[in-house]
């Protein structure tokens, strides 16, 4: 269908999502566009989303990867609600990983609840692309 | 799960079968090839409409408030995004999104982003496919908002049978107006940003000098309209232009133009496939890399070993 060998595989799709009411996206579109430049196709939600708004765009884009990036200190409240949602509607094997502003203490209870790592500031773009590849439930070439 | 269900699946207004079956299309799964043709039989000949202009001239909030016109009327819609994938990294950053967040979680709209992956005409090389699936999947009508486009990403309107050309009040002169490309494929054309000053101005000279056409393109010209995307000015006054050109856009020249292009595209994809599938493919292949043969001799001999 096109004119690509069937053998290729396609990028990887991340949905790269603010949940709750912080209004600092610097670092989520540094992101974005350093992600854009490993080769990833990203979908960039914008600001103040919802648990729900967030789970609904990754079904209907069928992202391979979920990051949420929070700074508001309401991750415990919004992360495993972003999680148990996106299960909810069958989404079994994307990955959703979160950063941001996470104190150490969190990161335990956060990862049971599903989120599979956390980057914290200082994290490189090559770090998290590294680890993106490796766990994705689609690899890359 | 087999793909004999697929029109099943995509009738029962689950967004996950759909959402699956576009990513195998955007992946050009040769798999799907048997499901294709019931796919395209359990299509609801939905409208579909074009929206394509300038990187910035508010193509997504204008297709924001579309949808809420369309959504206050009942209507189940359909929006593809296309936006650049870079050609250094195939990567790609889509922020369509952005401004529609407010349907993501409406159950009556489906929305997708989808990278050109090398496409230079403004579309990705899958989209007719993809609004096939959502045709299928019964959203009506069906956006396709093309990446920033300047005066010559066409190809939307080969695909879609209502295509709407959104410009800025900063859009130039008359003379921009007149040029060739992008204008001239417009069935609507929407001056956004109405609330900027010389709104109105980019709007009448649009008008005057449209109407001066009489080339050998005959056609009335297109309805120029000025609207606010952010506040909704003008807005309703498009949705009437776009449902009223559905019928005009019916008619069975129109009907043939576009099946001529679904089938340009077929048959390339098509052609390719089978020469792909040769024997003689790698030995072709070598041939011309060592210049020993022109690509074009190549190309015919392919598709003649395969007839």
């Amino acid at each position: 269908m096109t004119d690509e060998p069937a053998a290729r595989t396609a990028p990887i799709r991340v949905l790269i999502a603010k949940p709750g009411l912080d209004g600092h996206d610097r670092g989520a579109k540094v992101l974005a566009r350093g992600l854009r430049d490993e080769g990833f196709e990203v979908i960039y939600t914008g600001l103040r989303q919802t648990p729900e708004m967030i789970a609904d765009a990754a079904e209907q884009e069928d992202v391979d990867i979920i990051g949420l990036s929070i700074l508001s200190g309401a991750h415990m409240a919004l992360l495993p609600r972003t999680v148990t949602l996106v299960r909810e509607r069958g989404m079994d094997d994307v990955l959703i990983a979160a950063g941001g502003i996470i104190p150490d203490a969190d990161i335990g209870k956060l990862k049971e609840a599903g989120i599979a790592e956390i980057f914290g500031p200082g994290t490189s773009i090559g770090q998290i692309a590294r680890y993106f590849r490796e766990h994705a439930r689609r690899p890359s070439d | 799960m087999t793909d004999e269900d697929l029109p099943e699946e995509l009738a029962s207004g689950e967004r996950r079968p759909l959402a699956r079956l576009l990513t195998r299309i955007e992946a050009g799964d040769r798999t799907l090839r048997e499901a294709l043709p019931a796919l395209f039989a359990a299509g609801h000949g939905a409208h579909l409409v074009g929206i394509t202009g300038p990187p910035g001239s508010g193509k997504s909030t204008l297709v924001n408030a579309l949808i809420a016109g369309w959504r206050a009327a009942g209507k189940r819609v359909g929006v593809l995004a296309v936006d650049p994938s870079s050609p250094y990294t195939g990567g790609a950053i889509m922020g369509d999104r952005i401004r529609m967040m407010e349907h993501a979680a409406d159950r009556d709209v489906f929305m997708r982003s989808m990278a050109s992956r090398g496409e230079l005409g403004g579309l990705a090389g899958t989209t007719w496919l993809a609004a096939a699936a959502l045709d299928a999947a019964g959203y009506d009508p069906i956006v396709i908002e093309t990446v920033g486009a300047g005066q010559s990403e066409v190809e939307v309107a080969r695909l879609a049978e209502t295509t709407v050309v959104v410009e800025v009040p900063e859009m130039g002169d008359e003379v921009q107006a007149i040029k060739a490309g992008l204008l001239e494929v417009a069935d609507v054309i929407v001056v956004n940003k109405g609330d900027r000053p010389g709104a109105d101005r980019a709007a009448r000279q649009l008008r005057a000098m449209l109407s001066t056409a009489g080339g050998r393109v005959e056609r009335k010209p297109p309805p120029v309209m000025v609207t606010t995307a952010t506040t909704g000015q003008g807005v309703e006054k498009l949705l009437q232009a776009i449902d009223s050109h559905q019928a005009d856009a019916r008619s069975p020249d129109q009907a043939r133009a576009r099946a001529r292009n679904q089938l340009r595209r077929a048959v390339s994809d098509a052609a390719w496939r089978s020469a792909e599938a040769s024997p003689e493919w790698e030995t072709i292949v070598q041939s011309v890399a060592d210049r020993r043969l022109d690509p074009i001799t190549a190309a015919e001999q392919l598709l003649e070993d395969r007839a």
